[in-house]
This record gives C-alpha cells, structure tokens and sequence, in this order.
C-alpha cells in the first residue's frame, strides 16, 4: 500500500531532518538548559551546585546584590561592556578589509577565484595557538615589527604592542576574518553586474551606485559575517589570554576563570547567559528592522 | 530643436571597432569599422544573429563600453570618455535589470533620486511615466510581485523618465510571451512617436524589426551589411544572408541569360529556369543568385490571369502542407532535389486543402518577384 504523497513527503521529511534535530536537542538544547538553571543556584564548594534557588549571581553582575559574600562589583559590566567594544571593533575591521577584497576576488577568472578562496581557508589548516603564537613573535618588544621598525629608524625604542586592546583586536580580526569573508563573497559574487550598468545608465555616479545599490543587495552577506564574527568575538577566551594578559580581560576569561579556577559554576553561568542575552539583543533588533524596512518597502516608496 | 552635429545627424558613429579577448586566447571583432548615424526622431533596429555586435553598438552608446577605434557623437557631442551616467541616454536592459530591493516607485524615480529632483516634483513624474505605460497605481509593489511584461513596461518607464535624447532598447521583449510581445511592439512605437526621440533597437527577431523600425540595420560579423526602410530591405536584400535572415526565403543560383523585353532567365545547375525583370543589362552567362519569397508563389490552376509573359513558372513535388491559419505553407521538392517553400492563401478552402503528398504542383509567379542578389561566398 502506498500513502498518499503529503504523507509520504512528512516522512521524507522526519527521515532527513529527524538526525539533526536529535544531535542539537541532545548536545545543544539540554547543556543550555542546564546553564540556564545553574544560573539560578548556589555554588557547591569544590564546584558543582547546591540545589537551591538564588538570583544573586545577576545581583553581583547587574547591581542588586547587597549580601555579605555575594557582592555588586561594576567589573563585571566594565568588563562586559568592554569585550562588546572589541568584539564590535574586530567585526568593524573585519568587513572594512574583506568587503573590497571580496569584490575583488570575485572579478577574477574562475581558476583565480578558486585559488583566492583556497587562501582564505588556508589558516584554519594550522592550529589557532599556534598561529596565535606566531603574533606574539610579530608583536613583542623583541618581536619583528619592533626589530622591524627599529631597524628602519621609525622608532628608537620599542613599541609596547603585546598586552594591549590593540593586540587583541588584531588577534581577533586574524581568527576571524575568513568567517567574515565568505559570506560576504557570496552576496557579492551572485551580485548581478547589471544593476551597477543600470544605475550608471540612469545617472548613478559610483558613490550613489554603491550606497543605494551595491550595500542594500550585499547587506544579507554584511549581516551574516558580522554576526558570524561577533558571537565568538564576544566570548572568545584564548585569544585576550595570550595577546591580552592579564591588561585585557574580556567576559570569556572571566566566565572560564569562575568555571576553573573560582569554582562557581553559578556566577559562571550567569556570566555566559549575559553574554548569549546580548547575542539575542543584537540578533533581535536586526530582526526587528529587517522586518520594519520590508514593511516599509511595501507601503511607501 | 536639439543641438545638431556638423554631420546633421543626431547619433553619429564613425570607424567604430572593437575587439574582444575570447576565453581561448584568441581575439573577436565585434565591431569591425562600422559606420551609422541615426536622425532625430528616428526608430533605428539593429538586426542580427547573435555575435553580430548589435548589443555591442549598443553598449558603446551608453558608455558601457568603450571603442577601441572610431568616435561617437551624440547631440553633436563627441561621447569618449564620458561615463554612462553623464550621457543623454537611457538603456532598457535585456533582463530589465529592476533593482529588486525597490519598489516600483523606487526603479522608475532612481534616475531623479541620484540627481536630486524635489519630492513633488518626483512623485509627480513618477506617476506620469508609469501612466504611460499603462501601470498606474503599481507604485508600491515590489519588481518580483510583477508579471514579466509588467517589469517590462517599469524597465520601460524607468529609461524614459529623466526625459534622455536617445533610448537604447536591448532585446526587451526577447522574455516575452507572443501575443504581449506583438501588443508591446505597437506599444513602444506609439511611445516613441509620443516621446519624439530616438529609438536604437537590437534584436534578432526579423518580425519585430520589420514591425516598428522606422531603418533597419542589418549587422553581420561586427559589420553593416544593409541599411535601409523595413519593406527595403525585405523586397530587395543585397544579400544573400539578409535575404535569408529577414523573412522565408528560396534562393536559386545559376547563369543569366537575356531572352528580351527586359525580361532575363536564371538557368540553375538542377535545370530550373528563373524569370525575371531585370532593367540594366546583365551580361549572359553571367552567375547569379535569384530570391523568390514564399508568398510570391501562385497555385497555377490553367490560366494566368493577363498577360502571360508577365509569369513565370516553377514545378514541384509536394512534399508537405502545412496550414498556418491565414495560409498553407507548401513545402515543395524541386525537380533537382531541392525544396521551395510556398506560403498559398486557399480563400475556398478546397484547392489546397484537396492537395496530396506527392502530388505535383505548379507554381506562378509574377515576373517582378524575383530579385537578385550578391552571391555569397564562403559559409
């Protein structure tokens, strides 16, 4: 007997999607309920959790915690806020020197573009310390931009480059560039040439072509990259660790440092669900003009 | 009116070449020292198979693209160096080329958006521009909530608004369904006449050229290979290819010979004679190649109607009828082997209807029909 093909296309459907709906149910849904609730307890006393309802951990973080062990400290924000600068400016750096790369890229012959892409993905081939290494050789005191500089009398002494935000942006950028570029050559590269002849031909000068033509048909590309670098931006934790030391901390020490070392896994796990609250923070308000400039495209001009 | 250039014309193309590099290495000529000038008010069609140039020519109007060789002038001025955003010229694109994050309203006002027209005076002509086109109170819609001849008329209203001197038309109606593409073809030339500019048209459907052109250029290989009014170039083609290219076409080659009252006959190398009017004197034995159209093909049924050295005769096998409608088309084996297409109007509906494969079939035809033309050599 067959089934009528609704029901068969229903059960293609759970046969295809069924996989992976379990793996993220399994190992991704249930960790971050577990998270969410240890933000709510008190802390064991060699880690772990005593089960017993506590909203201090956001106290200490947000401002309410008055108690004697469970202090407010405006670290945590300082902190906080401060890793959403850096994550803000590497997603910044990154577009600024993907976007006209990609054009680029996406001019050449196709062998070339091939090439060019292979490139980009070249560095996830060796290991992320390891490459975070090397920057420390490229940035310290006796490191070769500083030999560099010094030998070509730009410099009499050495610059204090490691240990700074500037080094930890720079790592930052690093990492995270090739998950900035490719979405963002892929918005470009299906870009049609034709719109840019057509608003030539109808008096677009080059700025005007690329601001109200060339931006809006790659914003999806632009938003994708950035989202895809500031997420792990946010709450990266090697790379502030080995470029930033102990002068730049951001929320992904702190959270690694109360899981660890402090052995608080509930203040941790607040730390971590503020982190994932600004993520949706952000993701809701694109969200929110996307869906508001749809609307508006439909009644006005 | 307009500025006109010393030459009196408005579009003014000279020596113009251009050579492409193929993927392969080697070089292409699209355009090969070609030569046009389009007058005011004109409706000019670039007719060709595909690769002839036709849209090359175009692009270098627009500026698109650059000549290697050659100037153009438009409105007297020469355009080298001028981008396409400071000519007098507005391109309606192939794939119309809408711009799919704006509106209706968003496409056909870009060209006053970028040069910064008030925003009464924009809604205004925005609203003039598509009530010419018929798409009135479509403003808002987005281009992909359009019909594909409704993004044709936006496309349309879009190059007409900033009021260019000349528009470039690329094949828009190529996406077009038959029956739209016929009421679009009255359409743009209706516009044309309302706007009072020139019209540059490529295509390679010879049925639209022949409808709206006011000239038709018939291109070849990067070059010109006639110019002339539509009912020119259908009735005395200079060649071969454009006998073939624009319109049906039967075509004898043989020798010529004078058999008096200025009256020659054609002698294929399959037998067949060919007769014709032909006022200068053409040597005998000397080669040529006739064109017959298919429409100018009579069912001989007894007696010519007048004069019968007036006619010409031809015999055939039929080998197929086709009824189109209007007529049949006969698709006839020449004694030689050859085939010759027929197009026979059978007003009784009896004559041609009756007609069996293989039987044979005599055809008249008037001895002005046929016309001579160059030879082609080579493929």
């Amino acid at each position: 007997m067959r089934l009528p093909l609704p029901g068969r296309r229903n059960i293609h459907l759970s046969i295809l999607l069924g996989p992976a709906t379990l793996f993220l149910a399994v190992f991704f849904i249930t960790p971050l309920a577990i998270m969410a609730v240890y933000s709510f307890l008190e802390p064991g006393l060699y880690g772990g959790v005593v089960w017993h309802f506590d909203h201090l951990n956001y106290g200490r973080i947000l401002g309410w915690a008055e108690g004697e062990v469970e202090q407010f400290d405006p670290v945590y924000i300082e902190v906080f806020l401060r890793s959403v600068r850096l994550a803000l400016t590497t997603v910044a750096i990154c577009l600024l020197i993907c976007y006209p790369a990609a054009f680029w890229v996406s001019r050449l012959p196709a062998k070339w573009k091939n090439f060019c892409i292979f490139l980009i993905t070249l560095p996830f081939f060796a290991s992320l310390v390891v490459r975070l290494f090397a920057w420390i050789l490229i940035l310290r005191p006796t490191g070769f931009l500083n030999t560099l500089l010094m030998y070509l009398g730009v410099i009499n002494e050495p610059l204090d480059m490691m240990f700074t935000e500037g080094a930890v942006i720079v790592g930052l950028a690093y990492i995270f560039l090739p998950f900035m570029f490719l979405p963002v050559y892929a918005s470009i590269e299906k870009l049609d040439m034709s719109y840019i002849e057509a608003s030539s031909d109808l008096g677009g000068n080059r700025f005007q072509t690329f601001w109200r033509i060339v931006l809006p048909l790659t914003l999806p590309g632009i938003v994708g990259g950035s989202i895809i670098v500031f997420i792990p931006s946010l709450g990266n934790f090697v790379v502030p660790e080995l470029l930033g030391g102990a002068h730049v901390y951001m929320i992904g020490n702190m959270i690694e440092q109360q899981f660890l070392y402090a052995r608080n896994w509930p203040f941790g796990a607040a730390l971590a669900m503020m982190v994932m609250a600004t993520v949706l923070f952000f993701l809701l308000i694109y969200a929110v003009s996307l869906a508001r400039s749809e609307a508006e495209g439909m009644v006005r001009g | 009116m307009t500025a006109q250039s010393h030459s009196g014309h408005f579009v003014d193309i000279r020596n113009a070449s251009k050579v492409f590099a193929t993927p392969e290495g080697k070089s292409f000529k699209a355009l090969d020292d070609l030569s046009l000038h389009v007058s005011d008010n004109e409706f000019v069609t670039l007719l060709g198979p595909s690769g002839c140039g036709k849209t090359t020519l175009l692009r270098t109007l627009s500026g698109l693209e650059t000549l290697d060789q050659g100037e153009i002038r438009i409105d007297g001025r020469e355009m080298a160096g001028i981008p396409p955003h400071r000519r007098p010229v507005n391109t309606v694109f192939q794939s119309y080329a809408l711009f799919p994050h704006l509106t209706v309203d968003g496409n056909v006002g870009y060209s006053l958006d970028v040069s910064g027209v008030k925003r009464t005076e924009r809604n205004r002509r925005i609203a003039d521009a598509l009530e010419l086109v018929g798409l009135s109170g479509m403003g808002r819609r987005k281009p992909r909530q359009l019909s594909g001849g409704q993004q044709q008329r936006v496309a349309l209203a879009r190059a007409i608004i900033g009021n260019p001197k000349l528009l470039l038309l690329d094949e828009p109606l190529a996406a077009l369904d038959r029956g739209l593409r016929q009421t679009m073809q009255i359409e743009l030339k209706n516009i044309q006449n309302e706007l009072g500019i020139s019209f540059v048209f490529v295509t390679h459907d010879q049925e639209e050229a022949l409808t709206m052109s006011d000239r038709i250029v018939v291109m070849n290989g990067g070059r010109i290979v006639q110019i002339g009014t539509p009912s020119e170039v259908y009735d005395h083609p200079h060649s071969e290819f454009v006998a073939r290219f624009v319109g049906e076409s039967n075509l004898f080659a043989g020798s010529l010979a004078q058999i008096g009252d200025g009256l020659v006959e054609l002698t294929t190398g399959h037998g067949e004679t060919i007769r014709l009017r032909q006022d200068a004197d053409a040597p005998a034995g000397e080669q040529a190649t006739a064109l017959i159209r298919p429409e100018r093909l009579y069912l001989h049924d007894g007696d010519e109607p007048g004069d019968a050295s007036e006619w010409g005769r031809l015999s055939a096998t039929l080998r197929q009828s086709v009824f189109l409608g209007t007529d049949y088309q006969l698709i006839c084996d020449l004694p030689g082997g050859r085939s010759l297409k027929a197009f026979v109007r059978d007003t009784g509906r009896d004559s041609v209807s009756r007609l069996e494969r293989g039987a044979p079939v005599t055809f008249r035809y008037p001895v002005s029909a046929p016309v001579l033309v160059d030879t082609e050599t080579g493929p």
